[in-house]
This record gives structure tokens, C-alpha cells and sequence, in this order.
């Protein structure tokens, strides 16, 4: 171990290492950044050999990206969250099912003469957010206080939670979806409004997570549990703290999702944990916890946004897309473990 | 306060892994401004008994009476917050984290309370970790540098930096020096002379018998999960260690390398 390298000769190592570090770490949102302009213009130049036009100087097009990862990327924003405690959220895409089921189930029309509710028809837009943040909130809380106090894997825990929200949704109403929102229930989703909100939740948490206690005890946990625990920080209130985070987010999303499409299905949001673990990856965060940033997670949401748009622009097949968006989620990982290694060589 | 000069004490204090005896009866004291050790073999139960004074576990039998009075730490939090700091062998640094946030983990300076949301006060946390680490003489380059970044040295140095800037009773060691290189083992031994002159009581986990001797005023020999006794350091000699230690009485070399 270099940590019983012999005094005289650790302290310049130490140092070297230090500044080498140093440089590392804020680059870090930076290589992203990078790797986001390159991707960009590397689209745009395949889109002057294929397609005969450019692929950025497109107002609608720049719309459409930024429009198509608001939703997973409030996800994403939860997610980020949770790797950097070391941990894993599988179950975001199925809360986001179930949450757009239920909320939507308080938020029909009373002229719709097959509500889910008749009786609760046509009530003011905050009963059906509120009651959609809550089956979130729950289901968040769940997941905490299972990896909290039973100590099984986040990754079981949430894996238990994808199924069962998922199973809910279905349930709720015998697999039926649920239509015909009031007004003010659909403006939630509509335009840029999912953009907004998506870019208001993202400078939130990015206050919390540098500025606050919180933030502190999220990396502490990540990076040391039981160095943690022995400082004083309530790991098992934390991790539930943050898993609850995660679920109010993904309900967030489910919200907005089923606003915007003016109907809900216990199908909405499958694969969304994944897409949501990617921006994260990309971005950035760590999967071994303890590193990342918002600010990482949402250059990671545009690189993803880029590329599923690019593809598309170059008239990819759907097929490939998906097998691509694979390949470049196992990438991402495979740069975070190398990232990893070289680290703990380097110190 | 009636502890009668007496900070801390154990009756009976016993501990069972299992079948494992890890530690049996330990009748152990230690006074005002008083620097004790540890000895013992590997196994002997020298960690066995810091984790049960300080709340990591808690023991089998027996009591733990401090300041007076007794105590039952369910966590290092409790102990911790009657002034007892502990430095553990594994060390207790959060490796993504600079100085100042790894010194005041879990107590941080922050503007006003709003439950774990509240705003960290950085600048007050990097000026409290400036003077405790220059109170302890410890010269880290960067205080913004993540832990991950440091040589075993100043990672042991900011452990011991914490727990000496808040350690108001006691101070508890397992293994300070046991990574270190020379350098930087003496400058964690010119630390615990500073926390000797400031009169807070340490007891200090240690294989070092040279260190031993030179930092502290009595030596308390653990063996196979007992206390073999304890020996005035300015009275006895390395021989009489060893032999408690070991449990032999004769064959020891007056110059056997462990001395």
C-alpha cells in the first residue's frame, strides 16, 4: 500500500498526487461538457453528409432535445442523489407509472362520464399533484427504510419496488388508462413548462447537494459509510432522506408525463430508471459513490438528448437506437470503473 | 464532582463474540490528565475494550463509569458527546471530502438551523480547521483537497486533528502510528505530548514499546482477552512488559528488538 511508503518520499509523491488530483476533479463536469460539444458537432457534421442540412441550427429540433429529457432528467436528478450514497434506484421508471395512474385518477373531468373517481371529479390541481408526490414519497420511503434497516442491497430493495409499483399501476385500474385531465391539470405538461420545472429542480438540488448539510452527508456516506456512522450522521435517517427524494422526483416526472400526454398508463416510464442512471453515469457520477454533481447529471441529460436526436435526424431505425443507448450506458460504466482504478493506483 | 479523580472506569467488562472471549473482566482505570497504553499481543482484546468505552459496540457484562458516573454508549455518538474523542485504526475519513468537511463531519458550522437543509458556514469550518491543525502542528498544503489525495501521514494527522480540537474529557487511540512512516509518527507523538501539557487524558492502543515508554505514565498489558496488570512506566522496564505480555517470565533478552 503507498500508505506505508517511507515518510521523505511520500510527502512529494502526496503533493504530486494532490495537484494531479485536483486537476482531475474539476474537469470533471468539464470533460463532460466536452464530450457533449463533440458529440453535437459530430452529428452535425454527419448531418451535412447524409441528410443535406444542419443538425444544431435548428430551433425545433434544440426544443425537442431539451424537451425529451426534462422528464427522465427530473429523474435523474433523484438518481444522482442516490448513487452518490453508494447506492441504486431501479424502481424511479415504475413510481413514474404508478404516479401518473393515481394522480391522474384525481384530476378527471367531471364531464367525463367514466371517471375512475365520479365523485372526485374536477378538483382544484394541487389534490391530484399532492396525492401523486405522496404515492412517490411512500414509495421512497420504502425503498429507504428496507436498505436503511435491513441492510439488503439498494439494488434488491429498489429491483422489489420497480416489480411492485409497477404491479400497482396495473392494478389500480384493472389495467385501463386513465384519461380527459381538467385544464389546469394538463398545463403542467404542456410547452416548455416540463423544461422549466426539470431546470428549477435540477438549481435546487444543486444548492442542496453543494451548499447544505445535507449535500455534505450524501458524499460522506457515499465515500465512507462507516466513517459516517462514527461522525455522528444518522446514515439510516440520511438514506431514507434521499431515497424519498428519489421517489418524490420520479413522481414528479410521472406527474408531468401523463399532463403532457393528457392520459396515463400503468406502462409509462418502463426503462426510465435506466435512461435516468445513464445521464447520471455520463455526467460524471460515480457508481461506487462518494462523487458526481447536478451539474454533471444534467450535461449527462443533454448528451443523451443529443444522441437519441441524432439518431433519429439520421434516420437510424428505432432498433439500433435502442441497441446503441445499451452499448453507451455499459460505456459510461466500464469509463467509471477505469476512472476508479486509475484513482486508487494513482493514490 | 465526585469521580475522585477518576475519569474513567471499568468493572467486570466482558465481551463474547459468540463463543470468542474477546474480552473478560476487565477492571480498568484511568485518572485526571493521566496518558495510559494499551499493550498486548495481536488478539489479546486491546480493541476489543476501546470499542466497548466508546460506544462502537456494546459490551457482553460489566459497567463503564465516567466522570462519576455510569454509562451505557449505544453508539460513538454518545460517547462523543460527553467529550470523549476516538481516533480507530481503521481511520475514520471520508475519502471524497476535503479537511475542513471531514474535521467537522457530522457537527458542522452552518448559518441557521434548518434541519439537515441548513447552509454550511465554509469559511468559518476552513479557518476552525487552520488553528486546530496549527495548534497541532500540522502542516497539510491544501485544506481543499479531497482526503483521497493525501499520503497515510496527513490522512492520520486530520484524524487526530479532529478528535484533539474536540476531545474535552478524554482521547482514545488504537494504532495511531502503525502506518506511518517515521516523519510522521513523530509528528503524531508531538500531538499527544501537546494533549499531555493541555491535561486531557489518552489512552493510547499501541505495539510500539519504545513509543510506549516515551509517552506515557502507565501501561496496562492485555492477555488473551484479560488485563495481565498494569506497571508504572517510570518503574518497570521492557523486560517486565514483554514478560506480562507474552506470559513467560524468563527468556527475554535484556536487547530483544522489541524494545
Amino acid at each position: 500500500m503507498a500508505e506505508r511508503t517511507v515518510t521523505n518520499q511520500a510527502e512529494p509523491v502526496a503533493a504530486a498526487a494532490t495537484v494531479e488530483g485536483g486537476k482531475r476533479q474539476r474537469s470533471h463536469e468539464l470533460n463532460a461538457l466536452i464530450g457533449l460539444v463533440g458529440i453535437a458537432l459530430i452529428f452535425e457534421i454527419l448531418g451535412w453528409i447524409f441528410q443535406g442540412q444542419s443538425f444544431l441550427f435548428n430551433t425545433q429540433r434544440l426544443s425537442i432535445i431539451i424537451l425529451q429529457v426534462a422528464v427522465v432528467g427530473i429523474i435523474a436528478i433523484g438518481v444522482t442523489q442516490v448513487i452518490i450514497t453508494g447506492g441504486i434506484d431501479l424502481s424511479s421508471g415504475s413510481i413514474v407509472g404508478l404516479t401518473a395512474m393515481v394522480a391522474m385518477s384525481f384530476a378527471q373531468v367531471g364531464t367525463y362520464p367514466r371517471a375512475v373517481y365520479p365523485n372526485l371529479t374536477d378538483l382544484p390541481v394541487v389534490i391530484p399533484v399532492l396525492i401523486g408526490l405522496g404515492v412517490g414519497l411512500a414509495a421512497g420511503f420504502i425503498n429507504g427504510a428496507l436498505i436503511a434497516y435491513t441492510r439488503i442491497p439498494p439494488f434488491i430493495a429498489t429491483l422489489g419496488m420497480m416489480v411492485t409499483a409497477r404491479g400497482a399501476a396495473k392494478w389500480y385500474t384493472r389495467g385501463q388508462p386513465v384519461s380527459f385531465p381538467t385544464d389546469s391539470f394538463a398545463a403542467i405538461g404542456q410547452g416548455m413548462t416540463p423544461v422549466v420545472i426539470f431546470l428549477a429542480i435540477a438549481l435546487l438540488f444543486h444548492v442542496a447537494l453543494k451548499y447544505t448539510v445535507y449535500g455534505k452527508h450524501t458524499y460522506a456516506i457515499g465515500s465512507n459509510e462507516s466513517a459516517a456512522r462514527v461522525s455522528g450522521i444518522s446514515v439510516e435517517r440520511h438514506l431514507i432522506l434521499v431515497y424519498s427524494i428519489a421517489g418524490v422526483l420520479a413522481a414528479l416526472a410521472g406527474i408531468v408525463i401523463a399532463s403532457r400526454g393528457l392520459t396515463a398508463q400503468a406502462g409509462m416510464g418502463v426503462m426510465y430508471e435506466l435512461q435516468a442512471i445513464a445521464m447520471a453515469v455520463i455526467g460524471g457520477v460515480s457508481l461506487s459513490g462518494g462523487r458526481g454533481s447536478i451539474v454533471g447529471t444534467v450535461i449527462g441529460a443533454a448528451i443523451f438528448g443529443v444522441i437519441i436526436s441524432g439518431f433519429t435526424f439520421l434516420r437510424l431505425s428505432a432498433y439500433y437506437q435502442e441497441m446503441i443507448m445499451g452499448a453507451i450506458i455499459v460505456a459510461a460504466v466500464v469509463a467509471d470503473v477505469y476512472r476508479q482504478r486509475y484513482r486508487t493506483g494513482a493514490r | 464532582m465526585a469521580n475522585d479523580g477518576i475519569v474513567l472506569k471499568t468493572e467486570g467488562l466482558t465481551k463474547y463474540y459468540g463463543g470468542v472471549h474477546a474480552l473478560e473482566d476487565a477492571d480498568f482505570t484511568l485518572h485526571e490528565g493521566e496518558h495510559v497504553a494499551i499493550v498486548g499481543d495481536n488478539g489479546a482484546g486491546k480493541s476489543t475494550f476501546v470499542r466497548q468505552i466508546t460506544g462502537v459496540e456494546q459490551p457482553t457484562a460489566g459497567k463503564v463509569f465516567f466522570d462519576g458516573k455510569e454509562v451505557h454508549f449505544t453508539s460513538p455518538i454518545d460517547a462523543r458527546d460527553v467529550g470523549i474523542e476516538a481516533v480507530f485504526q481503521n481511520l475514520a475519513l471520508a475519502d471524497d471530502l476535503d479537511v475542513p468537511s471531514n474535521i467537522f463531519l457530522g457537527r458542522e458550522e452552518t448559518y441557521f438551523n434548518l434541519g439537515p437543509f441548513s447552509f454550511l458556514n465554509e469559511k468559518k469550518m476552513y479557518k476552525r480547521s487552520m488553528e486546530a491543525l496549527e495548534r497541532t502542528g500540522v502542516k497539510i498544503p491544501n485544506l481543499r483537497n479531497n482526503i483521497a489525495n493525501m499520503s497515510g501521514g496527513q490522512r492520520q494527522c486530520v484524524a487526530i486533528s479532529r478528535a484533539a480540537s474536540f476531545a474535552s474529557k478524554l482521547i482514545i487511540m488504537d494504532e495511531p502510528t502503525a502506518a506511518l512512516g517515521v516523519q510522521e509518527t513523530t509528528q503524531v507523538e508531538n500531538i499527544i505530548r501537546g494533549l499531555k501539557k493541555q491535561g486531557i487524558p489518552l489512552i493510547l492502543v499501541s505495539h510500539n514499546l519504545r513509543q510506549v515508554f516515551n509517552l506515557v505514565d502507565k501501561i496496562w498489558v492485555f492477555r488473551r482477552g484479560k488485563i495481565a496488570g498494569m506497571l508504572e512506566a517510570d518503574k518497570t522496564d521492557g523486560n517486565e512488559v514483554v514478560s506480562l505480555i507474552t506470559g513467560v517470565k524468563t527468556g527475554v533478552h535484556e536487547n530483544a528488538s522489541y524494545i
